[in-house]
C-alpha cells in the first residue's frame, strides 16, 4: 500500500470526492434529455472519478477491488441495452429505434412547447439510450485507463 | 519531385476548400427547412427540452449506434494489445 500511490491525505480527499463525482455523472447522465450533457459527457465525468482513484490508490490496488474484465463486461452490458432498446422499437413500433415510449406511462411526458423547465419522466427512450451509453464510456474508458496504468507498471517493474 | 507533387496536391485541395466556403449559405441564414422542423416538433415528437439530445439520438440515433460501436472497438483493442501475456505464451 506504501510503495504505491499518493499521499493519505491526497488518498482520503479522493475517497471522500469520489461518491460525489459519481452522483454528478449520474445526474448529468439522467438530465441528457433536459439539460445539456448526456450519456458521452456524464460517462466522462464518471470515468475521470475512477481515474482520480487509480492515480491517488495506485493502479494495483485498484484492480485488487475491481478488475479490468468486470468494468469491460460493464460496457458490453451497456452496449446490449443501447441494441436491445433500438429493437424493441422495431417489434413496439415500425421502424428500428423509433422513439416507441413517447404517451406511454415511462418517459412518456409530452413537455409544453416552448421554453421551459422540462419534465424528468419524458423523453422517451432517451434517458435509456443515455443510461445505456454511459454505462458504456464509464466501463470503456476506465478499463482503458486501468489497463494501461498497470502496463506502464510492469515495464518500469521489468527494468 | 514527391515535393512538388505534394505542393500542386496540397494547393487543389486549399483552393477546393476556399471554393466550397463561398457556395456556403450567408450568415445568420438559415441553411434549410430542418432546422425550423426540429425546432417546432422535437418536443412533441420525442418529449425531450433538449433538442441536441433529441438529435443525436432519436433523429440520428444510427449515428450515435456507429459512435457507440467505435468506442467499442477501441475498447476491444486497447484490451488485447494490454493484456497480460497468458502462462503459456510461447
Amino acid at each position: 500500500m506504501k510503495s504505491e500511490g499518493l499521499s493519505p491525505i491526497v488518498q482520503t480527499i479522493a475517497g471522500i470526492l469520489f461518491p460525489m463525482i459519481l452522483i454528478f455523472s449520474f445526474y448529468v447522465i439522467m438530465h441528457g434529455h433536459l439539460t445539456p450533457g448526456g450519456g458521452f459527457q456524464g460517462g466522462a465525468i464518471g470515468a475521470s472519478a475512477v481515474v482520480m482513484l487509480i492515480v491517488a490508490f495506485g493502479a494495483k490496488n485498484i484492480e485488487k477491488k475491481i478488475r479490468e474484465e468486470k468494468l469491460s463486461a460493464f460496457e458490453s452490458i451497456g452496449g446490449v441495452v443501447f441494441i436491445a432498446v433500438a429493437l424493441l422499437g422495431l417489434v413496439m413500433a415500425s421502424t428500428f429505434m423509433s422513439n416507441f415510449l413517447v404517451g406511454d406511462i415511462i418517459f412518456g411526458k409530452i413537455p409544453p412547447f416552448g421554453s421551459n423547465l422540462g419534465i424528468l419522466n419524458s423523453g422517451g427512450i432517451l434517458p435509456i439510450l443515455n443510461l445505456a451509453v454511459g454505462m458504456k464510456v464509464i466501463g470503456g474508458l476506465s478499463a482503458v485507463v486501468l489497463v494501461m496504468a498497470l502496463a506502464s507498471k510492469e515495464e518500469k517493474n521489468d527494468i | 519531385m514527391r515535393k512538388r507533387i505534394g505542393a500542386v496536391v496540397f494547393l487543389v485541395f486549399f483552393a477546393f476548400l476556399l471554393l466550397s466556403v463561398y457556395d456556403l449559405h450567408e450568415f445568420g441564414a438559415p441553411p434549410s427547412e430542418m432546422d425550423d422542423y426540429i425546432i417546432k416538433n422535437t418536443q412533441n415528437e420525442t418529449g425531450a427540452n433538449n433538442a441536441v439530445t433529441a438529435v443525436v439520438f432519436d433523429y440520428r440515433g444510427y449515428d450515435t449506434l456507429g459512435e457507440a460501436t467505435i468506442l467499442f472497438t477501441a475498447v476491444a483493442g486497447v484490451m488485447v494489445l494490454f493484456r497480460k501475456g497468458g502462462e503459456n505464451e510461447e
